[in-house]
This record gives structure tokens, C-alpha cells and sequence, in this order.
């Protein structure tokens, strides 16, 4: 009997194989593979129309990738299969630049809609689930608010809260903080630092150096959909090391200068 | 003069009567255009090209027919051929409903299309099936959203319906017309006629108004004070 290799070494929680698409005859991505262990965040960064929104969206068949497969722990997802694509996005969280918050909904049942019409829990139990949730990011005191009472970054935190209540495995953010304004950056990239420091494993992209520098297990930088260049943030920005995620780096920093 | 307001009187419960027939295909009509229109407007806003193309198909018949033809072609035309025996109230209602699903399809559908694209997507990665996503999601939006469209609608429907006298469903025209033959007072019987109309518009348009400021969200796709 053959035996299955690496028994130790866990699968990791998600796996990219050579993801391709193409939009309107522009290849958008090429070829990209990529693996996310448990408890890792990894940042994906790069210019603007590298491909990092259409890789995050592809990740859970928002888009349909033209070519490659993807796991979840170690099983290839077959996306064909409505069940079994439905109950994958499940498990993938994912938050959106412009936070698509359910307009109709307050805040306390834009967390818990899902977890009533998803996974059919009764509406007692969704509200009490979703209450904690709204807690954690900060917002139990707007759980009556809709979306259009709420500021930018209020309303990511409840979109946080809205993926968390799902008990996601991994977490897609696509640009979590570029809709806020300024000083609203602060408040989200506080419950995203917490839950990178509680164990949850992410793909984020972002411009948000500093943070990317100080949380990040290892940076993807991206560029006409292929992935050039990946490390630790300690290689990949290191003063000198001429790499092109360095370089990227400091012409954002040069920016942010010239416009404070 | 007098006489006028003798014959008023005298053709009103008469022609009042006809008010509860008016009202009943305004009704039969509008709820008959909303239980076709919305499954016709999501069909056509997110389903596979064949049935965009059937409903695309029924839009463009019943948009494209005057309402009168409709009427007679209809009831003494395609309902005799499949056998169908119908009283003129019954057949008034369906075409009337048949025709208003052609519009209200089309409102939900501008409606269901003016959503953020953003809220099915998310709707899709907390796990959704589409189904779900748009019984919870998108319909609630766009069902909001399309009532003042509707209000348009059931203002034009009811007016419509007078055409209804044609295939001798007493309502209020058949009946204005029917005593306004024997008596020669058209001006004063046309006029109540034309009143019955406008309250009926008023309060219809009332209680639309109503409905949308109970439905309000706060703080979402208001312009000004409702």
C-alpha cells in the first residue's frame, strides 16, 4: 500500500498552482503559484494592474480562473460542483476594498444574514454569533447603525466581522484600507494586525508598508501578473538590495513625502 | 342643472359599484405583473442568454401592442382557441397583468442593474448560492428602490384598465358609458367618472408613499426628505 508522502508536514491550508486568466484577450495572470501555511500573512504588492485584485478573486471563483487548481488543505477544489464551490467560499473570507456592506441590512445583520441563510442557524443564535463578532472589531455599540450611518472604516470592521462570523480558514483582503480616508487607516489595520497576532492566516494585498514590513511572513510582489519577486520582508527590503519590491518601496515612501 | 345632480345621484351607487371592479383588476392586474415581473427581471438580469431571449421576446409583445388590441385579441381571440371560457372581469385582469408584468419587469430590472455590482460578490464569498443572494440580497434592494417606478406604473395601469369596458367588464367606464347612453348626461357622468379616477390615483399614489417611507433605509438612496 502506497503510502501518502510528507506525513509529518501538514498540507498548507491553501495552495496555488499555476493560476492563469485572461480578460478580453489581456493575460491578466500568468502561471501563478503560491502556498499559505496556517497562521502566515502573506502581502501581496506591486503596481497598480498588476493582476493582485484578479488573483485574490480568482482565489475564491469570484472570477473563474481560465487555468490551474487551488487547494484548501491539501484537496483541489472543484469549483464545477456548485455544493462543493459554495461551501469552499465559506471557508475563505474575504473583505473588499469598497466593503460591500449589504445596504439594506444594520450592522448586526449584515454579520449575522449568512449565518442564518448559509448555515442555517436559528435567528437567536446568528444575532448572538454576530454581537460577539461585532465586539471583537470594536462595533457592538453600532449594531442597529446601516451601512450609510457609518464611517468608511467602521464599515470595513463590520465587513471584518461579517467574514469572521463564518469561522473562515483563510482571509482575502483586496486593498482592505485604500478607500479610507487617512486617519481612518489606523482603526482597521488595528483588528487586521490582531488577527494576524491571533493565528489567522491571510493574503492581503496592500500599500500599507509599515505594516506589510513589520507583520508580514513574506511579501509577493507582483507585476504583470506573474509573481517576480517573494521573501521575507527583511530580504526583499533590506536598504540595497536592489530588488524590485525595494525599489517599489521607496518610490511609495519618496510619494508619501512629497505629498506630507 | 338639477337634473344633472339628480342623475349623479342617481347613477352613483351604480357606477360606485363599478369602483370595486376597477380596483379588484388594478389589483388582479398589479399583483399578476409583480409575481411575473420579478422572476422575468431576475431571468433577465442574470440568466443564460435562451431565457434573456424569451423574456427579452415577451417584453417586446406586450410593450409593443396597444392595450385595446391586447384586450380583443386576447378574449375573443387566443383564450377561445385554447379553450378557455373566461368571464370579461377574469380576461381583463390577465391581459391587464400579462401586460403590466412587461413593464414592472422592466422597473425591477433598471433596479436590480443600478446595485453596486459589489453586493453580489459579497453576497457570493460568505458562501451564497446565487439563488440566496438574490432572494436576500439583491431583491430587497431593488424591490425598494423600484416602488416609485411601480407607483408610475399602478397610476398608468389603473387608467388602462378602463379599456376594460370593451370586452363588458362593468366597471367605472362601462358603466358611465352604459347610463350616459340612456340619459344624454354626458358632461356631469363623464366628470364623475373622471373624479372616481383621480381619487382613486390619489390614494393609490398615498399609500405607495407610504410604503416607501416605511421601507426607508436610513441614510441609503435618499435625496432630501421623503
Amino acid at each position: 500500500m502506497a503510502m501518502p508522502e510528507n506525513v509529518s508536514a501538514p498540507a498548507p491550508i491553501l495552495r496555488l498552482e499555476n493560476i492563469g486568466k485572461t480578460l478580453g484577450g489581456k493575460r491578466i495572470l500568468s502561471s501563478v503559484t503560491m502556498e499559505v501555511d496556517k497562521g502566515q500573512l502573506k502581502v501581496l504588492i506591486g503596481p497598480s494592474g498588476a493582476g493582485k485584485s484578479t488573483l485574490l478573486q480568482c482565489i475564491n471563483h469570484l472570477i473563474p480562473p481560465d487555468e490551474g487548481h487551488i487547494y484548501l488543505e491539501g484537496r483541489v477544489v472543484d469549483a464545477a460542483r456548485r455544493s462543493e464551490l459554495y461551501a469552499f467560499r465559506q471557508q475563505v473570507g474575504m473583505i473588499f476594498q469598497d466593503f460591500n456592506l449589504f445596504d439594506h441590512l444594520d450592522a448586526l445583520n449584515n454579520v449575522s444574514i449568512a449565518l442564518r441563510k448559509v448555515r442555517g442557524m436559528n435567528r437567536k443564535a446568528a444575532a448572538e454569533r454576530a454581537m460577539a463578532e461585532l465586539e471583537r472589531v470594536g462595533l457592538a455599540n453600532r449594531a442597529t447603525l446601516y451601512p450609510a450611518q457609518l464611517s468608511g472604516g467602521q464599515k470595513q470592521r463590520v465587513a471584518i466581522a461579517r467574514a469572521l462570523a463564518m469561522d473562515p480558514k483563510v482571509m482575502l483582503l483586496d486593498e482592505p484600507t485604500s478607500a479610507l480616508d487617512p486617519e481612518l487607516v489606523g482603526e482597521v489595520l488595528a483588528v487586521i494586525r490582531d488577527l494576524a497576532r491571533g493565528g489567522m492566516t491571510m493574503v492581503m494585498a496592500t500599500h500599507q508598508m509599515d505594516f506589510a514590513r513589520a507583520l508580514a511572513h513574506e511579501i509577493l510582489f507582483m507585476e504583470r501578473g506573474s509573481i517576480i519577486e517573494r521573501g521575507s520582508p527583511a530580504e526583499l527590503l533590506a536598504p540595497g538590495s536592489g530588488t524590485r519590491t525595494a525599489d517599489f518601496c521607496s518610490r511609495l515612501t519618496d510619494l508619501c513625502e512629497e505629498c506630507s | 342643472m338639477l337634473e344633472s345632480i339628480t342623475t349623479i345621484i342617481e347613477a352613483l351607487p351604480y357606477i360606485l359599484e363599478g369602483t370595486l371592479v376597477t380596483v379588484g383588476t388594478v389589483f388582479g392586474a398589479m399583483a399578476l405583473g409583480l409575481v411575473l415581473g420579478v422572476p422575468m427581471s431576475v431571468a433577465q438580469a442574470y440568466g443564460a442568454w435562451p431565457v434573456r431571449l424569451a423574456v427579452g421576446f415577451y417584453v417586446w409583445f406586450f410593450r409593443g401592442m396597444p392595450i385595446l388590441v391586447l384586450l380583443l385579441l386576447f378574449y375573443f381571440g387566443l383564450f377561445q382557441l385554447i379553450g378557455l371560457n373566461l368571464s370579461a372581469f377574469t380576461a381583463s385582469c390577465l391581459v391587464l397583468g400579462m401586460t403590466s408584468a412587461a413593464y414592472q419587469s422592466q422597473i425591477f430590472r433598471g433596479a436590480i442593474q443600478g446595485l453596486p455590482q459589489g453586493q453580489l460578490r459579497a453576497a457570493r464569498a460568505l458562501g451564497m448560492s446565487d439563488g440566496t443572494a438574490i432572494r436576500t440580497i439583491i431583491l430587497p434592494q431593488a424591490l425598494r428602490l423600484s416602488i416609485p417606478g411601480w407607483s408610475n406604473e399602478y397610476s398608468i395601469l389603473l387608467k388602462d384598465s378602463a379599456l376594460a369596458f370593451v370586452l363588458g367588464t362593468p366597471e367605472i367606464m362601462a358603466r358611465t358609458h352604459f347610463v350616459a347612453s340612456r340619459t344624454y348626461e354626458h358632461l356631469p357622468l363623464y366628470m364623475t367618472a373622471g373624479a372616481l379616477y383621480f381619487v382613486i390615483t390619489l390614494i393609490g399614489l398615498k399609500v405607495l408613499r407610504r410604503l416607501e417611507h416605511k421601507l426607508h433605509i436610513p441614510g441609503y438612496a435618499s435625496h432630501g426628505p421623503l
